[in-house]
């Protein structure tokens, strides 16, 4: 099944593209949406059906070019299925958040959308390293597209840096797994891409150390971290608004999946050697990125930057190697991409109504739009950190798992919530409160369409506040099995 | 008592109802369920408070649900009632309810916020959800849900008007200050649970003697990092004269009546680690101490009626803070629910004088308002006898079990700190008096408040004089002994002349009959009340410390200073680009010359002449 999911995202890209000239400027939006809820509905039903005995909920093997051990291998436990149910349902939200944003090639931009998360469910459930690696590669086609084309005044700056930094890093990855598959052709004679088997793969520990920091480099890019996350602002900030909430939501969350389903488990070892440097690269993510947050006066690029805070406590959480700091890394992969998402919507919805999004051009807008204020103020709330929602539990954990791997790391980090308070606060004053600004003499507040989306991520973020546990525990199946803790 | 968790779950229903509507009900509607929950919040509380009390148990647990459930971490919302939790209980939905109460009418008159009036009362209600979840936890995590929640709520409420920068700013300022000593509770809760792998209080605290000596400091430092934050105590207490930005309602609700003394209830909840470490306790009753020495010196100097009763409130809170730290566990408790009484009495009572001079606040001008305002006068009265600690007041029972105990357990130092500041609250409080109410009329009154807004500073104003019998009936006996006046020692005598001596010393010189204006305009008279004005200095350092450094690299490095290797190596491709290009110019003769240079480089290289 997982195979028809891809192919039907694969497949709805086309119609969408096609529809658009034979059907109208509506149908890619409506065929997109269509087909969101279609893998919404299936990774639903497959949650609510439980796994298999062997813990999967869904997987198939096909040989694809078996003379290199390379097939089409997916399967679904419980982290790829929170994931693609994550992106799925993100998926909806980006199509409806920017209904009216695009003014020209639905088609084309549906498509794109929907290649771009075709290779991200790929990602989530490969377990082929060569379909993995390819699957990393169609996301990234697409993505540099919607920037490119539909993104704003600096757009092909933005795309061409965007596209740079994955390639380069993706080929480090590359290289990392060609490696890997020779050393392990060497020990045992059998050319094979299979995830499993090079699981078990006898590897030097010198070789592995390096090996691990060509997977590590690809997916910190990804995330990103301090030092390589300068393509993030950027991208972000050009992206039209369903390209950030695509890459907020959704592909940040691809280079954490790879950290937790691959750096870790092939390297168990050399991971946790390395796993000092990648905790301070996660402390220093998170205090840098909300310094940086507050030094932007541009509503998206704020967001942005305080996206690369929050990816950092996602890096402790998984290097702390105990449970408590990778349950928390995975929550707050789902719960930033509730929250950021909402907050980009909110810049996309600014930008849209105000032609900006300098915060020194808006001020007081409350009081032309209460439930724009109110919606921000919820969200941004929750990115800040607060207890009853998703953000908290996540970042909670984090701090506590690091806590009981690295004191003085902890306590670094710990000051994080600290600035993002600082940060966060100040977003909220400079745009919705404060003396409202003279040239902004009227703005539409959101009708029931944005509110209903608004109020889905809200809700999402108070369930997984409250009661994270259906998260937990889909997320816990998994860490049993990947066996990487002590 | 299954019931219980009715009485979170009230107020957190009005919050909702408040929400979901969009402040499109009718006012009347907003202010029955705003006032209404919370009300009905308390006739609960009492109800399992009487059930609770005669039942004879020592505590009572209601399981919710697993909140989260990770390998060892399993913290489930289950709340906790033990006399303390019930004690604060009482507090938070009985005063709260009286707040809510005068709120429905002190906004009333409030339409500088369309919808405004939905609003206030959604987030009142939120902030009492948060703060019984706070109280009633049975778990650390719960605790700090309620803990960030009321700050979240506290924030919302100072910066109520959002419109005016100014106020966005001390809501910010309350936040952020409050969270650098949230982080150091956070990391306490981390070290905790790395100890027990639990944070369930009572599991905690029953094992807490197998900590050693050194954790027992760390934990308790930490977690008082977390309690000088909220509860406004040196070093972390820049913020809450600030906060007097909120409508007056929320300065007697949460800045003064109960988020402030949160930290009082967490220590006193933990206070077995404290036995724990006679350091960590020291370091506790000194904060107190500084606090209420360096806030009362601070409440003389100011001119705005809401800042006197701010500092004033710090420096009770510091009386709190210095009854933990000398072991009088019960009397902090004590003063706490008296302090609610005489300081939300003493906040309500001048919102009613601020709204009928039209929000004005300046002490300065006013005057001459006792016989205008008879009520109001009458409430700030009682409230700042309480306040005082005149004898036969409630102040006046949970003060003095303070300083007898801090006597008792500390030694004079306390004592005589207690004491100085105990004159220093009834020299200033006499001059915020006189010069409010007495002498000549500056401005004049336009007073027009209902049933809804007297009534609750009369019940106030009963609780600030009968709540210290109250105390001493019942507290003795649910929260332990609970020291009090018995007989005419001299220390006792002193203890209570001091404020005697305070007042007439401040009716002197405020009054006038004495001229200290030779004192107070001399240099040093100048320098110290400037220095006094300005908090000591606190904001000074701190805004040249922590505040201008970080805006200013924030300003300077607003481009990312990482992105410069990136845009380096883009400049030196393109450049190296650049040069490239110009060989290629097209020309044919230009590439032959080129090809005939190359090729003689090369031979010329290949045959060693070079």
């Amino acid at each position: 099944m997982i195979l028809a999911v891809v192919l039907l995202l694969l497949a709805a890209g086309v119609l969408a593209w096609a529809s658009e000239r034979f059907v109208g400027a509506n149908a890619p939006r409506v065929v997109s949406v269509l087909a969101f809820a279609v893998g919404l509905a299936w990774a639903i039903s497959e949650w609510l059906g439980g796994p298999a005995a062997t813990g999967l909920y869904a997987a198939q093997h096909i040989e694809w070019i078996p003379r290199f051990g390379i097939s089409v291998a997916l399967s679904m436990d419980g982290l790829s299925l929170l994931m693609v149910a994550l992106t799925m349902f993100l998926g909806i939200i980006a199509v409806v958040s920017s209904w009216d944003e695009i003014e020209t090639g639905h088609g084309f931009f549906q498509f794109n959308i929907l290649w771009v998360m075709a290779g991200v469910v790929g990602v989530f459930t490969a377990m082929d390293l060569f379909l993995f690696f390819f699957f990393w590669e169609v996301m990234l086609i697409p993505m540099y597209f919607l920037i490119a084309i539909w993104g704003h005044e600096n757009k092909g700056y933005a795309s061409m840096k965007f596209f740079l930094f994955t390639q380069i890093s993706g080929l480090l990855m590359l290289l990392a797994i060609l490696a890997l598959v020779f050393v392990h052709f060497r020990s045992s004679g059998e050319i094979t891409f299979s995830y499993e088997k090079l699981l078990g793969a006898d590897v030097d520990p010198a070789i592995a150390m390096w090996l691990m920091l060509g997977f590590f480099a690809a997916f910190a890019t990804k995330l990103p971290s301090v030092p390589v996350h300068t393509w993030l602002p950027d991208a972000h900030t050009q992206a039209p608004t369903a390209g950030s909430v695509i890459l907020a939501g959704i592909l940040l969350k691809t280079g954490a999946y790879g950290l937790i389903r691959i750096a870790v488990p092939l390297f168990p070892q050399a991971s946790m050697d390395f796993s000092f440097w990648a905790m301070l690269l996660g402390v220093v993510s998170i205090l840098y990125g909300g310094f940086m947050a507050f030094s932007q006066s541009d509503f998206k690029r704020l967001v942005a930057y305080s996206s690369i805070a929050h990816m950092g406590f996602i890096l402790i959480g998984v290097y702390a190697f105990n449970e408590v700091g990778l349950q928390g890394a995975i929550v707050t992969m789902v719960a930033h991409g509730f929250s950021t998402a909402a907050l980009f919507m909110m810049a996309g919805a600014l930008q849209h109504r105000l032609h900006t999004r300098e915060m020194s051009r808006m001020g007081g807008l409350w009081v032309h739009a209460p439930r724009m204020g109110v919606m921000t103020l919820f969200f941004v709330v929750a990115s800040v950190g607060m207890p009853g929602l998703g953000n908290f539990v996540g970042e909670f954990l984090a701090l506590l798992g690091a806590f009981g791997k690295n004191v003085p790391l902890a306590v670094a980090a710990t000051v994080g919530i600290v600035v993002a308070a600082v940060y966060g606060l100040y977003l909220m004053q400079r745009s919705f409160q404060g003396t409202p600004n003279p040239d902004v003499a009227a703005m539409p507040d959101f009708g029931a369409r944005d509110m209903s989306v608004m109020i889905l991520m809200a809700g999402a973020l108070v369930w997984v506040g409250v009661y994270p546990q259906p998260v937990l525990e889909l997320a816990g199946a998994t860490i049993a099995t990947l066996g990487v803790l002590p | 008592m299954d019931w219980f968790w009715l009485v979170p779950a009230l107020p957190l229903a009005g919050f909702l109802v408040l929400f979901v509507t969009e402040g499109k009900l009718p006012d009347k509607v907003v202010a029955f369920v705003g006032a209404g929950s919370v009300g009905l919040a308390a006739l609960v509380a009492l109800g399992v408070g009487w059930q609770f009390v005669a039942s004879g148990q020592s505590s009572f647990s209601l399981p919710l649900w697993t909140w989260i459930a990770v390998g060892d971490f399993t913290p489930s919302i289950t709340l906790y009632l033990d006399s303390l939790s019930l004690v604060m209980t009482g507090v938070i939905t009985g005063v709260g309810f009286l707040i809510h109460l005068y709120a429905t009418g002190y906004m009333w008159q409030d339409h500088e916020e369309p919808k405004g009036y939905s609003r206030f009362f959604a987030y009142m209600n939120l902030f009492v959800f948060a703060m019984l979840m706070l109280v009633l936890g049975d778990n650390l995590l719960t605790l700090f849900l309620g803990w960030e929640g009321v700050g979240l709520c506290s924030y919302l409420l100072i910066g109520f008007y959002h419109r005016d920068p100014a106020n966005g700013y001390a809501a910010r300022k309350a936040f952020v200050v409050t969270r650098v000593g949230d982080t150091l509770m956070a990391l306490g809760l981390f070290l905790l649970f790395w100890e027990f792998k639990t944070l369930e209080m009572q599991a905690i605290l029953a094992e807490a003697g197998s900590l050693t000596p050194g954790m027992a400091t760390a934990v308790g430092l930490l977690l008082l990092g977390g309690a000088v934050g909220k509860s406004a105590q040196v070093p972390l207490q820049t913020w809450l004269p600030d906060a007097m930005a909120g409508p007056t309602p929320v300065s007697a609700l949460i800045h003064a009546a109960t988020m402030v003394t949160a930290g009082v209830y967490l220590i006193a909840r933990m206070q077995d680690v404290y036995l724990l470490s006679a350091d960590a306790q020291h370091v506790v009753a000194v904060v107190g101490l500084v606090t209420l020495l360096i806030s009362s010196f601070t409440a003389l100097t100011q001119t705005d009626i809401k800042r006197i009763l701010a500092y004033s409130t710090m420096s009770q809170i510091g009386y709190m803070f210095m009854a933990l730290g000398v072991g009088a566990w019960s009397a902090a408790i004590f003063h706490l629910m008296t302090h609610a009484f005489f300081k939300a009495l003493l906040f309500l009572a001048s919102g009613s004088v601020i709204l009928a001079l039209h929000h004005e606040q300046d002490i300065f001008k006013m005057g001459g308002l006792w016989k205008k305002l008879p009520i109001p006068f009458w409430s700030m009265a009682i409230g700042s006898a309480a306040l005082v600690a005149l004898p036969f007041t409630s102040g006046f029972a949970s003060k003095d079990a303070i300083l007898l105990t801090a006597y008792d357990n500390g030694g004079w130092l306390y004592w005589g700190g207690g004491a100085l500041a105990a004159g220093m609250t009834a020299l200033y409080t006499t001059r915020m008096m006189i010069v409010t109410f007495f002498g000549r009329s500056k401005t004049e009154p336009h007073d027009d408040s209902k049933a809804n807004m007297w009534l609750p500073l009369v019940v106030l104003g009963i609780l600030s004089i009968g709540g210290g019998w109250f105390g001493i009936a019942v507290l003795d006996d649910l929260l332990g002994p609970i020291k009090s006046f018995s007989h005419f020692t001299p220390l006792a005598l002193v203890t209570i002349a001091v404020p005697l001596l305070g007042v007439l010393v401040g009716w002197l010189v405020f009054s006038g009959r004495v001229n200290v204006s030779a004192v107070v305009e001399s240099g040093l008279g100048n320098g110290l009340r400037r220095y006094w004005h300005g908090g000591w200095g606190f904001d000074w350092v701190y805004d040249r410390v922590f505040v201008k450094p970080f805006v200013a690299m924030a300003r300077i490095n607003k481009n990312d200073v990482v992105d410069l290797v990136f845009r380096i190596t883009a400049a030196l491709a393109r450049g190296l680009h650049y040069i490239g290009a110009l060989t290629q110019t097209g020309r044919l003769r230009w590439y032959a010359a080129n090809l005939g240079l190359g090729l003689v480089l090369v031979l010329l290289i290949v045959l060693e002449v070079l």
